[in-house]
């Protein structure tokens, strides 16, 4: 008998997991303004699960694909006569509103609609566990390799320009990490709360920062701490668990504002 | 040895010409500015010469390894991202704390590197982009209109700065900027920009160049009063550069608007 038997600890896993890749990835999402971004690659996605669905594929993969997209499609619309958070409106609750109406069409599948929009964390498998694992690894290790270069393109274009950084790339690297992020994440706290996860951390974890790596390192630790801490709430008063993570990271958010507001008198 | 080039360079916007066939270089150790109205294409000709945007015709060539130091025009920092004014100086490539204080002191902003970038007045906000542009030991200094929201005292104080950065770093400076009578004194050269070269050279011939008469006016409260020597104020009365000076009077029948700028 393992320790991994335990769905509890496949549980806390999971949830650790998706709050160390997220969170600072989610301070890039916060310095940059791009929250919607972040909604509408997770709104995305259930075109992916519905599309996955039918084809037969692995959910995973079809989630990556459609907010790969997803990623794409508002890069390449963006600076063309609407409004940032205009297009993302559009596209995220038309993805979201294209995908619900898909899955409804599918016969003959069975499809537990709530477990995506709020996640099944204690329902993850071995497997799962894998694929959450890699990935949060892999944009770890993403925003590891491109920091410097990521946090120059987010100051100023112009700066990275002229220290031979092309903004556009790392705009890309961001967007395939948010892809990655909400493709395993959705199993953890489900399509309507990604976002929640990227930036609730980030948001608590500003005030008590005074350099960008600071305030990832702590947006990481907040991130960690609701998700342990926001499964066992769960567990303790039978309540659904991805909501509780994040209700735990809202309250992390008003006592750092609250803590911040004193030291500030 | 030239440092920077560009040849017939052409920049569009839309579909709007943004510099037309504009032709320059620097070559090391000189300082040059770039004087002209508002939207003459100032900013853009530097952001093309650092690479920042689409050139459609024409081309830039650099001395191979040019290291540039840019100060961008302005730089909105959002408030959301903490930026310690030491972290700041190590992007995007690290550097040791001693040469962070050097680069620092050069800049005149030697007290600020534990500070907050949020926190910093337009001054200190300048020195320390110039500290940051400092840090590559940089061969070419270009500065977007650098002292834009500091006072007189404040900008001239920068200007002397460069100066003195110029004689003992030895690094050519290329920069953009609106107060005329600091600018005009401290440059080697000055090229007049108005969507294309209008004029250049040094301060005095370009001051008393009719085109640029036409833009800036000639009245310019006293500040130019150096460079006015014999010339008549009316630039038609001129005849070197007669016919140029046509096609570019219609644009600008209100020079005094410029006066200030």
């Amino acid at each position: 008998m393992s320790l991994l038997d335990s769905f509890f600890i496949r549980a806390a896993l999971a949830g650790l997991g998706v709050a160390l890749a997220a969170a600072p990835l989610g301070c890039f999402v916060v310095w940059r303004r791009m929250a919607y971004f972040g909604e509408a690659t997770a709104h995305a996605s259930i075109l992916g699960i519905a599309l996955s669905l039918s084809f037969g594929t692995s959910i995973f993969a079809g989630v990556l694909a459609l907010a790969l997209l997803m990623g794409w499609a508002v890069s390449a619309l963006s600076g063309r006569g609407y409004a940032m958070d205009t297009l993302l409106g559009v596209m995220a609750h038309s993805a979201l509103a294209v995908g619900l109406v898909t899955v409804s069409l599918l016969q003959g599948v069975r499809i537990d609609l709530m477990a995506y929009l709020f996640g099944d964390i204690l329902a993850v498998s071995r497997f799962d566990l894998a694929i959450i694992w890699g990935g949060a690894a892999l944009v770890m290790a993403l925003l590891w390799w491109r920091w410097s270069a990521l946090l120059t393109a987010t100051l100023s274009a112009d700066l990275a320009y002229a220290a031979d950084i092309n903004p556009r790339r790392e705009q890309m690297v961001l967007t395939i990490a948010l892809a990655l992020v909400v493709a395993v994440a959705i199993k953890v706290v489900g399509v309507l709360l990604i976002a929640a996860l990227l930036i609730i951390p980030a948001a608590a974890a500003r005030p008590f920062a005074n350099t960008p790596e600071r305030m990832a390192l702590i947006a990481a630790g907040i991130g960690a701490f609701c998700a342990i801490g926001g499964l066992q709430l769960a567990y303790l008063y039978d309540t659904p668990t991805g909501p509780t993570i994040v209700c735990l990271g809202a309250a992390c958010f008003a006592g750092a504002s609250l803590l911040n507001l004193l030291r500030q008198r | 040895m030239k440092l920077i080039c560009a040849k017939g360079l052409s920049v569009h916007r839309g579909k709007a010409a943004v510099l037309k066939n504009v032709t320059l270089d620097i070559a090391s150790g000189e300082i040059v500015t770039v004087v002209g109205p508002n939207g003459s294409g100032k900013s853009t000709l530097l952001r093309a010469l650092i690479g920042a945007t689409e050139i459609a015709k024409g081309e830039v060539t650099r001395k191979p390894g040019l290291r540039i130091g840019y100060v961008p025009q302005k730089l909105h920092i959002d408030p959301t991202l903490p930026m310690s004014v030491a972290r700041f100086l190590s992007l995007p490539c690290k550097v040791s704390p001693q040469q962070t204080q050097e680069a620092l002191a050069q800049a005149g902003a030697s007290t600020l590197g534990a500070r907050q970038m949020a926190d910093l007045s337009g001054g200190q906000f300048q020195r320390v982009l110039l500290a940051r542009a400092l840090l590559g030991n940089p061969e070419l200094l270009i500065l977007d209109e650098a002292t834009q929201g500091l006072d007189q005292p404040g900008s001239a104080a920068f200007y002397q700065q460069i100066e003195t950065l110029r004689s003992t770093l030895g690094c050519a400076v290329l920069m953009v900027s609106h107060e005329l009578h600091v600018v005009m004194a401290a440059s080697d050269r000055v090229i007049c920009l108005n969507g294309h070269v209008c004029c250049e050279g040094t301060p005095e011939v370009v001051a008393s160049a009719p085109e640029y008469r036409a833009l800036f006016g000639s009245g310019t409260q006293g500040a130019l009063a150096l460079y006015r020597h014999d010339h008549d104020h009316h630039h038609h009365a001129h005849d070197h550069g007669h016919t140029h000076t046509h096609k570019h009077v219609p644009d600008h029948n209100h020079p005094h608007e410029h006066e200030d700028a």
